[in-house]
């Protein structure tokens, strides 16, 4: 395996080149050469222990903590990941990188083809939680690490550490897993489906080929953003945050402008969104969790490919509001490594924040994900 | 490792009963006190399951393998023999269904420990007959129309269930009200009356191998016990 780095100092960002490596996807298709792009947090100890590996969910980046270059604002997880925060980069040493098929500077769609000067756009092959999480384990090699203590997810983030569990327990010792699921359900492939085709009607996609003309299929992914984004949410917290005020005005307009604040809260939403995210690795990684099913083989894989010697740890964390990926998901997972005698631990969080609530403001999560790892780690340490 | 008090009398009591390097199950585990305690002072690997939403986070912020959930509803997701002890301490009185509990205990566990208060202790009695209102005391302190304990029961009540359902008491400890402690299958008078709280280690029959046709293989519905008479032979 031939690897070489580069540093950005620019960006502060780094940039991991896989060549030649015939990354084989799980569609059978072949990719000769990638790169990922990643960010460390902390510094790893001589023992190299103390890792931890963070996956982002859809529209996450490498950027978990500090200032995201991209947005100007602060990272994704700031408030969960940095020094004397709950992941404490004191301690740990955190990895993020963008997921394989992203648009944040690793290999997908809106990267030039290996060998070319056209982007892949639609010609970038259908990726899977399962091939990101192999491009990841090969970051993870190339930067010398054994063992990580830790897969920590949320949403797409949580089916890559559960993938992670799956295919490289021995390179494992905890996963921290928060709402997320053993399957895509028919109801999120469907919201999913919904955003993909407004994308894929904006007569501006082209088939994917809107980056020849220097367009972006603005209205298509705005809308599937702002589709997402409710799924985000829960009638309470909207009711809560929204109710039925209007916006700018004293009355109703009698017309179809955004009236309501929610309204214009969903537009800003999409607006924004088009900013910092490309319309095709929208449709890819939406595509790659719609194909997430561990439902009928998690059971087994976990009974044959751990060795008994395995003491692999499961948090399993959930929110009562949360209909994207509701707790009874969660407690499916639960029940089979509780079948198996597993060490896992399961939390479901009162809240009525939904969905996005692991990235929000809950003292519970911040204590239980704190404490989890620091107790845990004190452990391999004695 | 610096062995750690117990902070309740039915925790240390609960420790005698158990054998080093077990795997355990907790249930009602709170913030993992009692799986502290067998950790350090027992070397087991233990597991709980807590009710309480806060109690079941702190014992997960501690390091504990805890799952939040209610145990009348999720010890069916556990083996059959997937732990060598099952711990239900103080709470089988809580029940909806204790019977269905109790044999769910046997069912994932070898052994099960059960400890509860005695509905049959004299101060109950007597508080009953005098005041003709339902007791109130230390150990159920509280008012019937909230009391958590929705199934009052006497020891005696509990040893016609054991020997209804074919489990076998290992071992039994009483406790008076002042904290004194005797064995319960060795007092012969007054136990129903004197026990405050009782603590039982239990486990089912063993039923007899039958043998089947060659005199080498012995089907058993107890695997142990066919391990035992293959190594004898």
């Amino acid at each position: 395996m031939k690897t070489k780095f580069t540093t950005d100092t620019k960006l502060e960002s780094e940039i991991a080149y896989f060549e030649n490596i015939n990354l084989k996807l799980e569609s059978g298709d072949i990719i000769d050469s990638f790169k990922l792009a990643f960010k460390t947090y902390g510094k790893l100890n001589t023992d190299k222990t103390n890792a931890i590996l963070v996956c982002h969910a859809l529209t996450g980046d490498q950027y978990v903590a500090g200032n995201n270059p991209i947005t100007g604002r602060e990272g994704w997880w700031s408030r969960m990941v940095g020094p004397n925060k709950p992941i404490d980069t004191n301690k740990f040493f955190v990895i993020c990188s963008n997921v394989l098929g992203g648009c944040a500077g690793s290999t997908g769609p809106k990267e030039l083809q290996n060998g070319s000067d056209v982007a892949y756009g639609g010609n970038f092959p259908s990726v899977t939680i399962k091939d990101m999480v192999k491009a990841q384990s090969l970051l993870i090699e190339s930067l010398n690490i054994e063992k990580l203590f830790s897969v920590i997810g949320g949403s797409m983030g949580a089916m890559q550490a559960l993938q992670w569990a799956i295919d490289f327990p021995d390179k494992i010792l905890n996963i921290i897993h928060i709402a997320g699921a053993l399957k895509h359900s028919a109801q999120n492939i469907a919201f999913h489906e919904v955003g993909r085709q407004a994308i894929m009607s904006d007569p501006i996609w082209k088939n994917g080929k809107y980056f020849e003309n220097n367009e972006v299929p603005e209205r298509g992914l705005s809308v599937a953003r702002m589709i997402a984004h409710i799924t985000y949410l829960s009638e309470n917290a909207m009711h809560r945050k929204f109710g039925r005020k209007l916006q700018s005005r004293d009355i109703i307009s009698f017309g179809f402008d955004a009236d309501f604040q929610v309204e214009s809260y969903l537009r800003y939403q999409g607006k924004s969104f088009v900013e910092r995210f490309d319309a095709n690795s929208y449709l890819y990684l939406t595509r790659a969790m719609d194909y997430f099913d561990h439902d009928e083989t998690f059971r087994k894989n976990i009974e044959f490919s751990h060795n008994p010697n395995n003491h692999l740890k499961f948090l399993i964390v959930s929110f009562t509001s949360d209909w994207l990926f509701p707790t009874i998901e969660s407690k499916m997972i639960v029940n089979q490594l509780n079948s198996l005698s597993r060490e896992v631990s399961f939390l479901e969080i009162d809240t009525d924040k939904g969905h996005d609530s692991f990235l929000l403001e809950e003292p519970q999560l911040d204590d239980v994900i704190k404490g989890f790892l620091i107790n845990n780690f004190a452990k391999i340490d004695e | 490792m610096n062995k750690i008090n117990s902070i309740r009398k039915d925790w240390s009591l609960i420790e005698t009963l158990i054998a080093q390097d077990g795997k355990i199950l907790d249930i009602g585990c709170g913030d993992g006190g009692l799986m502290e305690q067998l950790e350090n002072n027992r070397n087991a690997i233990t597991h709980g399951i807590e009710l309480n939403r806060d109690l079941a986070a702190n014992a997960i912020a501690r390091g504990f393998n805890v799952v939040h959930g209610n145990a009348e509803l999720d010890l069916s997701q556990y083996s059959n023999n997937s732990f060598d002890y099952v711990i239900l301490s103080q709470t089988l009185q809580a029940m909806m269904k204790p019977k269905d509990i109790l044999s769910e205990l046997l069912r994932i566990g070898s052994k099960a420990i059960v400890s509860f208060p005695n509905f049959g202790h004299w101060k109950i009695r007597l508080q009953l007959l005098i005041s003709g209102k339902m007791p109130v005391t230390e150990s159920l302190p509280y008012t019937w129309y909230d009391t958590p304990n929705i199934h009052f029961f006497t020891i005696k009540d509990f040893l016609n269930l054991c020997n209804e359902m074919n489990i076998v008491i290992e071992k039994s400890i009483g406790l008076t009200s002042k904290g004194k402690q005797f064995d319960i299958s060795e007092s012969v008078t007054g136990v129903n009356f004197f026990t405050h709280e009782a603590i039982f280690l239990l486990s089912y029959k063993n039923f007899e191998p039958i043998k089947i046709k060659s005199s080498k293989k012995v089907f058993a519905k107890n695997s142990v016990i066919a391990n035992l008479l293959l190594d004898e032979s």
